[in-house]
């Protein structure tokens, strides 16, 4: 399904889709408050933009540093071209201490290489540890967000979800006792886990450690307490120098939910006595986006979230929308390069306001790339692409004219540049009657910035 | 070709050109209240701050916020242990039932409440996390501006290779948006400043 087909089921529930976008808005005036208060801000974020173009250029000399101080430090470091080859490396792992009940924290790559459903296959138990991803994992869902995994769920709907696996009282729906339930549940699952697998947010090449950051407590608790601990990461979160983390460090909480930092930032560095940890450098696509000149600038994020709290698209149509791991803008410019027609779609679930890339602290141009995607997409009309499949890729955006008061620069010169088939066509999918979206004359950001000392109000 | 190889090779064919490396300012800040500034943060990051009164015993003082802590575990020679030895505990799941945590912090970061916990002073590497409450006690000369200062400290790394910067007590906006103390890592920090 299409985004904008997704996304026109997600909608029909209405006043759901207005909590979810106040709720994000809500966490974007969080991050608001809190970056307003870091005088170099901006300073920081041309650093960070630094660091990580210098990253790309010695990717390589990076990573065998990383490697090599790794290996001293008593880690064992495995390389996976695919997901196919991350999963197999974990499951042997796990088969070598014949570990039978894994604990998880917050991953986005084992979302992406699609881990759990494997190791569930192969006789494994998954426990996902971050409450929101357990939510999701008890409701066979995947995470809406990357940050916020169950962003998408109101309280009712998880005290069903508890009542029924978790045996919680019929109707509950505060969150505190909630949390108390799944905070005993997964005690339990801490205390009996063989292996626990963790994500990483930053690897640092001149010490071969990673540093993992949580506010609940669980990468910890499993990677501590269980006798394995495995780090799964893509090639792209190498940093060069540990005090780079303070430019990270000073950014990443901040951005994403308007905290100063998170509550935990956990250095690993050499595994507990008597424990062994692995990690698992993966690549899975990421060196084919190294190579496409307009598109490698993607691999600097962070997994912050801010451009899915900011974007009027993603905050109206919900991440189920996107059927990429990764949904928002940033989803949205990773995702082309996965499976160009699979993902057609994404790239055009964005008014272009350019407000992503106000946001990142690591100042991808998102919104140019979204542009330079839906070019390509376009142009492969002819050859991948029937001109129908663009018409519906599209269609979210054009069947919601009203988003239209958010277009920035860029899509208002998109709206004036569509190719002829799109503007004088007979498909007409954004429904009968419905005329083309005029493009306002002054963009969003440009109406935002000009007023936003006016009011403080949402806009 | 191993996997290994392939990526690496990938990557020195696609790499962008050489882009420098930049060196990264302290952003020192004079004008700051360092204590002031620690403890409005740790507030906001759902910790607490207590003035040690130096006529007061240590342990007096935690005893009076905890009373109902049946085991205690700490590392400051001033606070003692209860209930529970260190040498009668060989596996760190048996810390399941831990009250309270008394920790040595190292330094504090006053821009985001961030206390450093050094990986060689733990006994356990798992203690702040496991227990239900936590108490650090931190000398408050040992106060830095932000984390550019945090990192010039941290040249030389714990021996053991584990630290970890804590911030207020573990939380979670999981559901709904609404904010909630004690996740799954300790209920409460209460940090003793010295
Ligand atoms: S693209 Fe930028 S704003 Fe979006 S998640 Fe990544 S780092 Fe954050």
């Amino acid at each position: 399904m299409t985004h904008s087909e997704k996304a026109t089921r997600y909608i029909k529930d209405e006043a759901r889709v207005d909590w979810h976008d106040k709720a994000l808005w809500f966490v974007r005036q969080k991050r608001d408050i809190q970056t307003k208060k870091v005088p170099e801000w901006e300073t920081l974020r041309e650093l960070a933009s630094q660091i990580k173009a210098n990253v790309l250029s010695e990717l390589d000399t990076y990573l065998t540093q990383f490697e090599e101080n790794a290996i001293k430090n008593g880690v064992t470091v495995h390389w996976a071209k695919d997901a196919q080859e991350h999963n197999d490396i974990i499951l042997r792992i796990l088969n070598g201490k014949n570990a039978k009940k894994l604990v998880k924290s917050k991953s986005m790559l084992t979302e992406e290489c699609h881990l759990n459903s494997f190791l569930e296959k192969n006789g494994i138990e998954v426990v996902d540890t971050d409450l929101g991803e357990r939510i999701v994992q008890l409701r066979h869902e995947t995470p809406s967000h990357i940050v916020l995994p169950a962003i998408h769920l109101k309280k009712e709907d998880v005290g069903e979800t508890f009542h029924t696996h978790l045996g919680s009282e019929k109707g509950a729906k505060d969150p505190q006792y909630l949390t108390g339930v799944a905070r005993e549940h997964l005690r339990e699952k801490f205390l009996s886990a063989d292996a626990a697998l963790t994500g990483v947010n930053f690897a640092i090449a001149e010490t071969g450690g990673i540093t993992v950051c949580t506010n609940e407590g669980n990468a910890d608790l499993g990677a501590h307490l269980a006798p394995v601990h495995i780090a799964s990461m893509g090639i792209e979160k190498i940093i060069p120098r540990q005090s780079d983390l303070g430019v990270f460090l000073r950014m990443l909480a901040r951005n994403a939910t308007g905290q100063a930092i998170t509550t935990y930032s956990s250095h690993f560095l050499k595994p507990n006595n008597g424990q062994e940890m692995h990690f698992v450098i993966v690549d899975n696509g990421r060196t084919e986006q190294l190579g496409r000149v307009d598109f490698r600038k993607s691999l600097y994020c962070i997994r912050c979230g801010a451009c899915l709290n900011t974007c009027p698209v993603y905050r109206r149509s919900g991440g189920h929308s996107y059927s990429f791991t990764i949904p928002g803008p940033i989803g949205s410019i990773l995702s082309p390069g996965v499976d160009l027609k699979k993902y057609a779609s994404m790239a055009f679930a964005s008014t272009l306001c350019g407000s992503c890339s106000d946001v990142c602290p690591v100042k991808i141009d998102i919104h140019h790339q979204l542009y330079k995607w839906r070019q390509i997409i376009v142009n492969e009309s002819n050859s991948s692409f029937s001109k129908k499949q663009i018409m519906k890729a599209m269609g979210f955006l054009f069947s919601h004219p009203g988003l239209y008061r958010f277009a920035g620069k860029t899509g208002r010169k998109l709206v004036s540049s569509l190719p002829g088939f799109v503007l004088y066509n007979g498909l007409n999918t954004w429904g009968n009657g419905r005329e083309l979206p005029q493009p306002p004359a002054q963009s969003f950001r440009e109406w935002y910035l000009e007023n936003k000392h006016k009011t403080g109000n949402k806009l | 070709m191993s996997s290994r190889a392939l990526i690496l090779e990938r990557i020195k064919h696609r790499k962008p050109t050489i882009c420098s490396l930049p060196t990264i300012p302290l952003f020192e800040r004079t004008d700051i209240d360092l204590n002031t500034h620690f403890k409005e943060m740790l507030q906001f990051a759902g910790g607490q701050t207590v003035d040690f009164p130096v006529s007061d015993g240590m342990s007096d003082l935690i005893n009076g916020i905890f009373p109902e802590a049946n085991k205690i575990l700490s590392n400051i020679e001033s606070v003692k242990s209860k209930n529970v030895d260190f040498k009668s505990i060989s596996d760190a799941h048996q810390l399941y039932d831990i009250d309270l945590v008394v920790l040595k912090g190292e330094f504090g970061v006053a821009e985001n409440a961030a206390i450093w916990i050094s990986g060689d002073t733990l006994f356990s590497r798992v203690l702040p996390f496991i227990t239900q409450h936590l108490v650090i006690v931190l000398d408050k000369k040992q106060l830095v501006w932000n984390m550019h200062q945090a990192y010039q400290n941290l040249n030389i790394f714990p021996e053991n290779g584990f630290g970890v910067f804590i911030s207020g007590p573990s939380k979670t906006a999981d559901i709904e948006q609404s904010l909630v103390i004690g996740a799954h890592g300790s209920k409460s920090l209460t940090v003793v400043l010295i």
